[in-house]
């Protein structure tokens, strides 16, 4: 029987090369008709006669070449084709419903695509390093005070890459860097650019090459090197458009916070998939990296963030024994052994480090984009169902003509596959431009998400969603119209009592289930969105609107002296213009990168957890906490006097008060900050600091004097004109102060709060889509259903009204029986949510799981919506004529 | 009952053209159809057509081969011969035909003694 392999093989094959075997099978046959034709002329027939009995010998070139294709292929393919023309026929004759369910589906489908692209980028796809499972972010155990907490000195680092025996590499990243840190001057206007430093094997650490150049040589990272620079790949194409003969030149680059001017080599450029800020810092968009050069930070305190990654075969406990019997035995600073050795380890994984805190809200997300595509296929199916009502004839037709029920279903089955593949393909569609829109979204703080991308994984999902969803669909009304009594449908009439009840109660149960899960959506958005406004609610401590801030770039020549006198300059200068209510300078802002030093009340025992005490640090002017609208309980802000006398004053946040002093009166007391003493003179309410949701942590403001110097400075100014006025001015006085003033953006403070908040905007704005599409659909569902049954019983209705109904009994009677199906829905889904709201409590901020104005809220929503559904065909059936209805059939 | 009438045929069909080839050697479809209606006496009168559909089967079933070639009147034309796994196939099908035309025969000879009765 092997020629029946054979045979089987051979058929497979010349499915694919169809066309050549046509082509030559009508070959053969024309030259098969020419040699008949030269014969019969040979026989001495005229040539016209000659080539008509030519052909009628041959009998059809059309059926032969049928037959011929018939016994080559696979049967089933002919079917299917057949399937396909008569199942796209029928689509297009009813182009009303197929527009309607390819563009529910389209949304649907898109949406999980979407939906599932992002889950995928941020959850399933591994990072894009090599062996990116080997790759480790250390940090503190229990880590407190931000980055600080997060970050090690170059001394510990240092020890840690010598001692280990667990990691090919460990390296790091200045954790401190902040947006337009560097300035890039030489043709024309200085422009600010967003350096990062790495230290050495950063870039070999996760195995990243250059696509131009080299990557930095050891001898780069010693101290007095020549200075180098690695640019990323979209600073590259944007500030020196791709020109390939910068690699080896030199730029006029100066770092603000150091103000080492000079000219910086370009080494290379890093490849274009290579995004820092995806990874390692959210929404930072990095321009170009540059040597951490370990001597330089000796005595800076923690500043790195580390990056390590395994040997092969080292298990990650394996490795977090050793870090944890290492860290404990290092210094912070070789020199300075009494500044103690508090270091821990913990090992993370960089990708669970990067999205383990998302983790959740996205399998949120994943299922409610689930649930709006059961909601699209269940109303489908009762779009489906009521074609089938309408097309019971045909199929019972069919049937008697011998059609076997298998073949039915597949006809069934062969158009909801159509009309997924359509929606399919349109849905596609919709998420690409989605998730183009998302990916060039830097105002969201989701990591990875700007390497969101349809990629293969996600066509292979899309393709399997499609295919179950036609199948889901499909069945139920192929099941349905292919069995009942074939003779009842044939006899009956008009869309008659032979489908009534069972097919009543299926399109019931269709919509119930539809409020339900339409329900569910309803209760997850609106926890959701509760939380959200929970959160834009809170006190923050300061008044992010009416106030702006800009990126001041000055050269102190390292003169605290001359400093002090610049920022007074610019302070008092920016008062001058018109409409500024006050102004004030400070090295960082709230919400954007932070640093923290320890406190400690000096000469007072106060147990271990208050002897050095993790605090926010920010150097700063006076008027900065004025400018900022933060308020201050007790004492005074900082004064000019202050700081050209050198006076080592601090001001303390409540929780640092609270902590230290409880009860008590700080004013006036002395403090140990960051080493050295200064006299408590202010308390200003706690300013949420690292993020709206967070606690705030302790906080102190000292005065920019020769002990404290400033990492950089932002100059703040509040005032009740839009930003976008105030900046030409803003700039023009800054460019009088100093020429060499980069054109740096005048930012609204708000924008870095609506930053901070934006991952859950972002979850708040799709789960709400979600659910009000899962709302649309579930009253389309519920219209269609109640608007079909009146149809029906149109008959029925006119004989009531003859009998003295009166057309409000008729339309309450309707809506009535809506009511019924929503109310049934609304109370399953209540239940559901009950148990269902509980997963996602730790997703809410401030609202209870079963908050019961949500509940309630969206229970009168969803009855509203369901009555609106219903009072259109109640309208309709309460306008029907007697006469008319009895009349006709 | 359509459908077994037409296996019936082209079961016969596939059978007359491995034996034609095995016979005459290399052949065009043309010449494949002309000379079994001139064995046959005009008694089979095929549409010629069908022969095609019959060949592309045993081509797939690997009984016989196919190349292009000239015919005797120089026209290009698709020269089918017969294989080693054909001709071991024409001689299970001859055994099996042979069978069948005796049983048949035996069979109807006994119904036209029956009708008679």
């Amino acid at each position: 029987m092997s020629y029946s392999l054979r045979e089987a093989v051979n058929r497979v094959l010349s499915f694919f090369r169809s066309e050549q075997l046509d082509r030559e099978v009508n070959e053969e046959m024309a030259s098969h008709l020419e040699m008949a034709v030269e014969e019969n002329l040979r026989r001495g027939l005229s040539a016209e006669e000659a080539r008509r009995q030519a052909l009628v010998r041959f009998g059809g070139v059309q059926q032969a070449l049928e037959q011929h294709r018939e016994s080559r292929t696979l049967p089933w393919v002919d079917v299917l084709r057949q399937d396909l023309r008569f199942g796209l026929r029928m689509l297009r004759r009813d182009l009303e419903f197929t527009v309607v369910a390819v563009l529910i589906l389209a949304i649907g489908i898109g949406a999980n695509i979407a939906v599932f692209s992002v889950v995928n980028t941020i959850l399933l796809r591994p990072l894009p390093f090599r062996d990116a499972q080997q790759l480790v972010r250390i940090v503190e155990k229990d880590a407190q005070g931000g980055e600080s907490g997060k970050t090690y000195t170059a001394d510990a680092t240092q020890d840690f890459q010598q001692q280990n025996r667990s990691f090919q590499s460990v390296s790091g990243y200045f954790a401190f860097t902040g947006p337009n840190n560097f300035k890039l001057s030489g043709n024309g206007q200085p422009t600010p650019a967003t350096g990062m430093l790495v230290a050495q094997g950063f870039f070999e650490t996760l195995a990243v090459e250059p696509a131009l150049g080299r990557m930095f040589r050891p001898g780069e990272f010693v101290h007095h090197a020549q200075p180098a620079a690695l640019l990323s790949y979209p600073y590259w194409k944007r500030q020196f458009s791709g020109d390939r003969s910068i690699i080896g030149r030199t730029v006029d680059l100066s770092d603000k916070v150091d103000l080492n001017n000079g000219s910086v080599t370009v080494v290379g450029v890093l490849p274009e998939t290579f995004d820092f800020g995806a990874v390692f810092s959210l929404g930072a968009k990095v321009d170009l990296f540059v040597p951490y050069i370990m001597d330089d930070f000796r005595e800076d305190g923690n500043d790195l963030a580390l990056v390590a990654r395994l040997k092969p075969g080292v298990s990650m406990g394996q490795a977090q024994s050793e870090t944890d019997l290492l860290f404990p035995q290092f210094y912070a600073v070789h020199k300075h052994p009494e500044y103690g050795r508090p270091y821990t380890g913990q090992l993370t994984g960089l990708k669970e480090y990067v999205s383990g805190k998302l983790r959740r809200s996205l399998i949120v997300l994943w299922c409610a984009v689930g649930l709006i595509l059961l909601i699209v296929c269940v109303n489908l199916s009762n779009l489906l169902l009521a074609r089938a009502s309408a097309r019971g004839k045909e199929f019972a037709m069919r049937r008697a003509l011998g059609a076997g029920r298998s073949r039915l279903v597949r006809q069934l089955l062969t158009e909801s596959l159509v009309l997924a593949t359509v929606g399919a393909v349109l849905g596609l569609g919709l998420a690409y431009v989605l998730l183009s829109y998302l990916a060039h979204q830097g105002s969201i703080s989701l990591p990875l998400l700007a390497m969101v991308r349809v990629d293969g994984m996600v066509l292979e999902w899309t393709l399997l969603i499609a295919i179950g969803a036609a199948v889901l669909f499909g069945l139920a009304p192929g099941l349905r119209m292919s069995t009942g009594n074939l003779q009842e449908v044939l006899k009956d009439g008009g869309p008659g009592l032979s489908d009534s009840r069972e097919h009543d109660r299926m399109r019931s149960t269709l919509v119930i289930t539809e409020m339900a899960v339409a329900c569910v959506l309803l209760v997850g958005a609106g926890l959701l969105l509760r939380s959200f406004l929970r959160v834009l609610d809170i006190d923050l401590g300061f008044e992010p609107s009416h106030a702006a801030a800009i990126s001041v770039d000055y050269d102190d020549g390292g003169n605290a002296a001359k400093r002090a006198a610049i920022w007074q300059e610019v302070t008092s200068r920016s008062l001058m213009i018109p409409g500024v209510e006050s102004a004030g300078i400070s090295d960082n802002l709230p919400m954007s990168r932070n640093r923290s030093w320890g406190i400690a009340a000096k000469g007072e025992q106060k147990g271990d957890a208050l002897n050095n005490l993790p605090v926010f640090v920010y150097i700063v002017s006076p008027g900065y906490l004025k400018a900022m609208g933060m308020r201050l309980i007790e004492g005074r802000d900082v004064s000019w006097d202050d700081i050209s006398n050198n006076r080592a004053v601090v001001v303390i946040n409540q929780t640092v008060a609270r902590k230290v002093w409880p009860g008590q009166n700080p004013i006036g007391r002395t403090v140990v900050a960051g080493g050295a003493d200064a006299e408590v003179i202010g308390v200003i309410a706690d300013v949420r600091e690292t993020g709206a949701e967070d606690n705030p942590g302790a906080q102190m403001y000292l005065p920019a004097t020769k002990q404290f110097g400033p990492e950089g400075s932002y100059l703040v100014v509040r005032s009740k004109l839009p930003p976008a006025t105030l900046a030409m001015s803003v700039m023009r006085t800054l460019r009088d102060i100093n020429p060499g003033q980069s054109m740096t953006e005048f930012q609204p403070v708000q924008t870095l709060v609506d930053h901070a908040t934006s991952p859950r905007r972002f979850f708040v704005l799709l789960v709400g889509t979600f659910a009000c599409l899962g709302l649309l659909l579930a009253a389309l569902g519920i219209y269609g259903v109640i608007s079909y049954s009146v149809t029906r019983q149109t008959q029925e209705i006119g004989i009531r009204m003859a009998l003295g109904a009166t057309p409000w009994w008729v339309q309450f009677d309707v809506i009535w029986k809506t009511l019924q199906l929503a109310l049934i829905g609304i109370a399953v889904g209540i239940i559901a949510s009950l148990g269902l709201a509980r997963l996602i409590a730790s997703l809410l901020f401030q609202t209870a799981p079963s908050d019961p104005l949500t509940f309630a809220g969206m229970m009168a929503l969803l009855g509203m919506v369901a009555l609106l559904a219903g009072y259109v065909p109640a309208r309709k059936a309460s306008k029907i004529d007697p006469m008319i209805a009895l009349r006709t059939n | 009952m359509g459908q077994s009438k037409l296996d019936l045929l082209q079961g016969t069909l596939d059978v007359m053209v491995l034996q034609t080839l095995e016979v005459l050697g290399p052949l065009h479809g043309y010449g494949i159809a002309r000379r079994i209606e001139q064995v046959s006496g005009d008694h089979v009168l095929l549409n010629q057509g069908t022969i095609y559909a019959s060949l592309v089967r045993l081509q797939q079933r690997g009984w016989i081969a196919a190349k292009w070639g000239t015919s005797e009147n120089n026209r290009k034309a698709k020269f089918y011969s017969i294989t080693k796994l054909g001709q071991k196939q024409l001689v299970k099908d001859t055994a099996h035909w042979q069978r069948l035309v005796g049983v048949m025969g035996r069979v109807l000879a006994m119904h036209g003694e029956g009708g008679e009765r």
